[in-house]
Formats: structure tokens, C-alpha cells, sequence
């Protein structure tokens, strides 16, 4: 799950990690309003969206006196953004956070991510900031340092105080950078992260190392037990039918396809959208309605991809292990009777019960193409809604 | 011979007595797995498909000497689990739940360190030894006893493989489903190497998807060690990067863990990629009658 910068930067606030003083703002008065309460020289104003790139794309600006102050909120909210990360659609701004500027000296990156290889986490640092670190990695891969974290003791005070010597960190300020990182470390384990990214960290002409930008995401299985991170949640940032999605357990992510597709298991779904682009058709989505759906569950999914007005047809593959291939047929009767189908449909079914399934949806009289195979059904509806 | 698991292999359930559990050990006893006892805590000293069902994971292995668990019990205590079959030294444990936080994982692995246990899993189908013993969710009916090694990330995709070989005649020996988390105990390679030393595995089928990169390591290895051939197969081909494909493993992140990426080292490694899930079966075949492996391969009549 993401959350905003403003938040990630709230939370990192609990743990002592040093960032501006801000506060978010839904309207243009009260951006003004939170401009005067911070009382600084400089204020930046900055959009809030679950995307990077904003600064290139006119969501971050600094103003130097309340109307400017004024005068940019006006300007970014409302705005729509687009940046690398929103896609050409781009995103509505519709909060603030109005902060208080920084005299920058260096700007720096720090992040925190699972690595796999070694089944631990990875503090990352770079003296690049404020460059994008896969960029970094590709140009200068000598210019990123790694200290792999044992969970067991956590981030150690030497490890945090080498990585600040290596992306050399004015020696002066080695203990509060290291600091820094051992509160970002706490932060992320405590709260479930699955990635912390500051870039840029700043070390400011004051003298102090902060965290000028924020993005925290969360492990989407652990939110279970961060229920003020859930709080965070901003339904807005999301797409509709993921959400709704979400509520019946269903795993979905919108594609821009015309091909809805229903399977089940996440690496049936993954490789039923490549045999759709083998056959030169388009998948609308990802749909993975999981090992135990119900009729309902079935019900559901197949109002969800109805629900996407670019579908012009439908493929269901199903291999019935656990999941039994009558409770499928079902599902597709039922739904279809529910919110009535005029898309060409294609049913390939195999496994557990599966002539029962294919008996259920012959005798539906629904207008139903069954396929084969994999190949056979994808071939079938590629044709069909050309 | 088989790898991990034979007729012999004696299995207690964690979280027998949970709807999940109590269904698929229906099932596994119905495939002829020698399940020997159950742990749900609290529950100790009751009886549930006629297996006695214990406390703690020590007193059952004591009792039945079991050398396997299989876990069904919920995310939110699953590493709890995992952490208690490794403290009762068990030779192995397969780990079928899905949604266990990766943090508990991390913790999970670290704890793990030089102790004898393997972990299968999480997030995983199971591990089946056809005809033999099932411990897991798949459909134990589409399998067939054979020479054929089967490794995945996927349970579904892993049925599709598997399905396609029975079709065209062709035995397992093995089917192994590692899961699709990013931190989980049994990677391709240590599969691969059990493959490669069992002298009833002739040939193996990987699959991978998305995410990570124990795909090219694993090729590597291939490339280096493995006198058997392996065919492969990636899914997720046209997954958009930077979105959770179902499995909380199965994502691009930061350009890394495309299937390109992975199809291409596979094959400079010398792996046949098929290149459509629907041909996985007929890659394999076509490998085998390089190698001249189809005969021996073909353990059934073919029914396609």
C-alpha cells in the first residue's frame, strides 16, 4: 500500500527521523492558513499524489511570500499531473503539503528495501540524490553502497555510520546522518515497509540532515496489524475496480486491454494474458479469484470486469484443483443472469469436476464458446472481439 | 526413488482442526499420504479423522515419529509454525499459507540458519511424489508416477504442466511448488540439485514467473551442474511493471525481474523456454526425443 509524502513524512516524525515542518492543505485557504502558522522565509508547495516525478511535471513550487504561497496552491490543486509514474492519464491533485524551505548544501539518497538474494533488508545510499537510484545503478553502479541488515540485531550503529562515510557525509555530520538512518530503519520494520525511499535526504546550511522527500510503502499482507497505516489509505489514489475488487478477496489489476479474463491462481492469470498478446489480442485486466471462490466470489469478479466499459469479451480459464469447475459454471450462470451478457464469452475448464461444469454451462443456454485448451480459448476470443 | 517425499514419509498438520486444514487432510489421506497426527493448540488430546492431535509440533513428532509437517494455519501465526517444526527438528516443512508478512519472513529464514529443517514454501501448492504421497492442495488425480521433475513458483500453472505431461503419457517423479513469496525456504536451485542427484529424474520442467531473479540464478547453476535436461517457462510476459501480479513475489521493481530478462539468460544458459503456457508439455517432448528420453519418459498411454 502507498501512502502520501505527508504522511510517510508523520511517520517518520514518531521515530525520530528529521524532516520539515509541514502540514497538509485540501484548499487553497488552507495552505495560506498553514503557510502563516510555519512563519518561514521560504515555503514550498507541493502536490500529493501516489506517484513520483512531480517536481518535473509542476507539482512542487517555492514561494517566498503568502501570495505566492497563495498563488501556486491555486495553480497545483485541481491540476492534473503527469509524470513517468501516472501513466498518460495522469492524476488529480487534491492535497497540499505546504512546508517550510531548507538552505540546501548536498542533496543525498537513502532507502531501505527487501532484498531477496539474501532474504534480508538492504539500507541503500548514494551521494546521487535526488536522481532517480535505478538511473544511478545503470550510469555509476560504483556510486551506490549496500549494508545488508541481520534481522536478528537490526541496523548497527557502525553499519549506519560507514554508509554515511561512503556516500561521504561531511564528517561532522557522520552521528546525526547515521541517526537518521537508524530511526529510518526502526521505522520501516516496526511499520511493515516494504520500501522507505529518501531522495533526496539533504544536509542542510544549519547543519542538519533531513529528509526533504518521503515515500513509504507498506506490505499489503502485514497491514493486518498496522491498523493506523491503514488509516492512511486514500481511496482516491486507487483505481475503482481494484478496490472494489479488494472487498471480495479478489486479486485484480486494470490493464488497458479489451480482453476481460477470470482465472485461477496469480500464475494461470499471469500466463493467460501472455497467451491473449501471443495471439495478437489485448488482456483488459489481471483477475485471480483465488483458490476457494464461491459462486458469489465468481458473481462478483464477473461485475467487476463488466464493469470496465473497454471489455468487448471475456475468457475464463480455469484448472479446477481445489477450486471444483461446477462451482465456476455456476458463478458464470449466475452472473451472467444477474447483470446480463451480450459479450462473447469463453469458457475453457479442466480439472476437478470438469465435466460437471461443462455440463452446467451447456445446459445454461447461454450463448457460451468452450474451448479446448489454453491456446484453443485464446485464440477464440481474440477472434471474437476483433 | 523421488525427491523429498515417498510412500514412507510420515506427516503431522499444523492447524488440523482449522476448516482449511481438515478438508485437505481429507483429502491427502484419501491419496494414501501417511498422516500420522495433527497440532492445533489448545486441542491436544482429541481425535480428528480418526489422528490423534497434539499441543505443540514436540509432542507429535515424539508420539508418531513423524519426519514432515505440513502448515495450514493462518498468516498471522504461520511463522510461528514455521519457527516451531524447525525447533522440533524436522526433516522437512511445507508451508501451503498465503499472506504471511515478509518481515516475518526475514525473521523466519534468520532463525533457520544451520538448523537441519527444509521449508517449502510459503504461498505454495505442496510437494507430491505420484502414487506415493501428497502433502499439499494440487488435485493429486492429474499426476501420473514417471521420471519427469517438476519445479514452480505457480500451484495453478504448475497443475497446467503437469496435466499436459500425464496427456502425452509422461510420468513425474517429483512435483515441487516453491511458492510465490518473495523470501520462502526451498529455491530452483536446491530443487534442481535434489533433481539431479535422484537417479529416477530424467528430465525436469521449471517455472518461474516475474519478480526477483532466482530464475537466472538458477540457469546459471543449470548451466554449471545439471546433466539432465530442463525446459522452462516464464509467466508474466506482458504484466505491467511496478504491480503486484497476485503473488507478493510477482512484481518489477525498479526495471528488475522481467521475463525478457529471465527467457533470455535461460536460453544462454540452455534451457528451452516454451514459448506459450500451452505448449509447456510439447517443449518437454521435443527436448526428450533430442536426447532420445521420450521411451523411457513415457510411463502411460497418451490421451491426446
Amino acid at each position: 500500500m502507498n501512502i502520501h509524502e505527508y504522511q510517510g513524512k508523520e511517520v517518520l516524525r514518531k521515530y525520530g527521523v528529521a524532516v520539515p515542518n509541514g502540514k497538509v492543505a485540501y484548499s487553497v485557504e488552507e495552505a495560506v492558513e498553514a503557510a502563516k502558522e510555519l512563519g518561514s522565509a521560504v515555503t514550498v508547495v507541493k502536490a500529493q499524489i501516489h506517484a513520483g516525478g512531480r517536481g518535473k511535471a509542476g507539482g512542487v513550487k517555492v514561494a517566498k511570500n503568502l501570495d505566492e504561497v497563495r498563488t501556486y496552491a491555486d495553480e497545483i490543486l485541481g491540476k492534473v499531473l503527469v509524470t513517468h509514474q501516472t501513466g498518460p492519464e495522469g492524476k488529480e491533485v487534491k492535497r497540499l503539503l505546504i512546508e517550510e524551505g531548507c538552505d540546501i548544501k548536498k542533496e543525498y539518497y537513502i532507502g531501505l528495501v527487501l532484498d531477496r538474494a539474501t532474504s534480508s533488508v538492504v539500507m541503500m545510499g548514494s551521494e546521487e540524490g535526488g536522481t532517480e537510484i535505478e538511473e544511478v545503478a545503470e550510469k555509476t553502479p560504483e556510486k551506490i553502497f549496500k549494508e545488508v541488515i541481520d534481522p536478528a540485531i537490526g541496523l548497527q550503529a557502525f553499519q549506519a555510520r560507514r554508509l554515511a562515510f561512503n556516500i561521504n557525509i561531511p564528517k561532522e555530520l557522520v552521528n546525526k546522518a547515521a541517526k537518521f538512518m537508524l530511526g529510518l530503519y526502526k521505522a520501516f520494520v516496526e511499520k511493515d515497509c516494504s520500501i522507505a525511499e529518501i531522495n533526496p535526504l539533504v544536509v542542510t546550511g544549519d547543519g542538519n540532515v533531513m529528509a526533504l522527500d518521503a515515500k513509504l510503502n507498506f506490505d499489503s499482507n502485514a497491514l493486518y496489524r498496522q491498523k493506523d497505516i491503514l488509516a492512511y489509505r486514500d481511496l482516491e489514489e486507487e483505481d475503482q475496480k481494484e478496490i472494489e475488487a479488494s472487498k471480495y478477496d479478489l486479486s485484480y489489476i486494470s490493464l488497458d486491454g479489451n480482453i476481460g479474463c477470470m482465472v485461477n491462481g496469480a500464475g494461470l492469470a499471469m500466463a493467460t494474458m501472455d497467451i491473449i498478446k501471443h495471439y495478437n489480442g489485448d488482456p483488459a485486466n489481471f483477475l485471480d479469484v483465488g483458490g476457494g471462490a464461491t459462486t458469489e466470489k465468481v458473481t462478483e469478479a464477473f461485475k467487476i470486469i463488466l464493469s470496465d466499459k473497454n471489455v468487448k469479451g471475456i475468457f475464463v480459464n480455469i484448472f479446477g484443483g481445489i477450486m471444483k469447475c461446477d462451482v465456476i459454471a455456476n458463478g458464470v450462470v449466475e452472473a451472467t443472469k444477474q447483470v446480463g451478457l451480450n459479450l462473447p464469452l469463453v469458457v475453457r475448464l479442466e480439472g476437478t469436476n470438469v465435466d460437471l461444469g461443462k455440463k452446467i454451462l451447456n445446459e445454461s443456454g447461454l450463448n457460451i464458446t468452450s474451448a479446448d485448451s489454453m491456446a484453443d480459448g485464446a485464440e477464440k476470443i481474440v477472434s471474437l472481439v476483433k | 526413488m523421488s525427491i523429498f517425499i515417498n510412500k514412507d514419509t510420515k506427516v503431522i498438520v499444523q492447524g488440523i482442526t482449522g476448516s482449511v486444514g481438515l478438508f485437505h487432510t481429507q483429502q491427502m489421506l484419501e491419496y494414501g499420504t501417511k498422516i500420522v497426527g495433527g497440532v492445533t493448540p489448545g486441542k491436544g488430546g482429541t481425535e480428528v479423522e480418526g489422528l490423534p492431535v497434539f499441543n505443540t509440533v514436540a509432542e507429535a513428532v515424539e508420539a508418531t515419529g513423524a519426519t514432515a509437517s505440513v502448515i495450514y494455519v493462518p498468516p498471522a501465526f504461520a511463522a510461528d509454525s514455521i519457527i516451531e517444526a524447525v525447533d522440533a527438528e524436522l526433516d522437512l516443512a511445507i508451508c501451503i499459507t498465503e499472506g504471511i508478512p515478509v518481515l516475518d519472513m526475514v525473521n523466519v529464514k534468520r532463525y533457520m540458519q544451520g538448523k537441519k529443517t527444509r521449508l517449502v514454501g510459503p504461498n505454495c501448492p505442496g510437494v507430491i511424489t505420484p502414487e506415493e504421497c501428497k502433502i499439499g492442495i494440487m488435485p493429486g488425480y492429474i499426476h501420473k508416477k514417471g521420471h519427469v521433475g517438476v519445479v514452480s513458483r505457480s500451484g495453478t500453472l504448475t497443475y497446467e504442466a503437469v496435466h499436459q505431461l500425464t496427456q502425452r503419457g509422461i510420468g513425474q517423479s517429483t512435483a515441487v511448488g516453491i511458492g510465490g513469496d518473495p523470501v520462502n525456504g526451498t529455491d530452483f536451485i536446491d530443487v534442481l540439485k535434489a533433481f539431479n542427484e535422484d537417479e529416477d529424474t530424467y528430465a525436469v520442467i521449471m517455472i518461474g514467473e516475474i519478480g526477483g531473479t532466482a530464475e537466472e540464478e538458477a540457469a546459471e547453476w543449470v548451466k554449471a551442474n545439471m546433466t539432465k535436461p530442463v525446459v522452462g517457462f516464464i509467466g508474466g510476459q506482458t504484466a505491467p511493471p511496478g504491480k503486484r501480479m497476485g503473488h507478493a513475489g510477482a512484481i518489477i521493481s525498479g526495471g528488475k525481474g522481467t521475463a525478457a530478462e529471465k527467457i533470455k539468460t535461460m536460453q544462454e544458459c540452455g534451457i528451452k523456454v516454451a514459448e506459450t503456457p500451452s505448449v509447456m508439455g510439447e517443449t518437454l517432448v521435443s527436448v526428450l526425443e533430442e536426447k532420445g528420453l521420450l521411451e523411457s519418459c513415457t510411463t502411460h498411454k497418451a490421451n491426446v
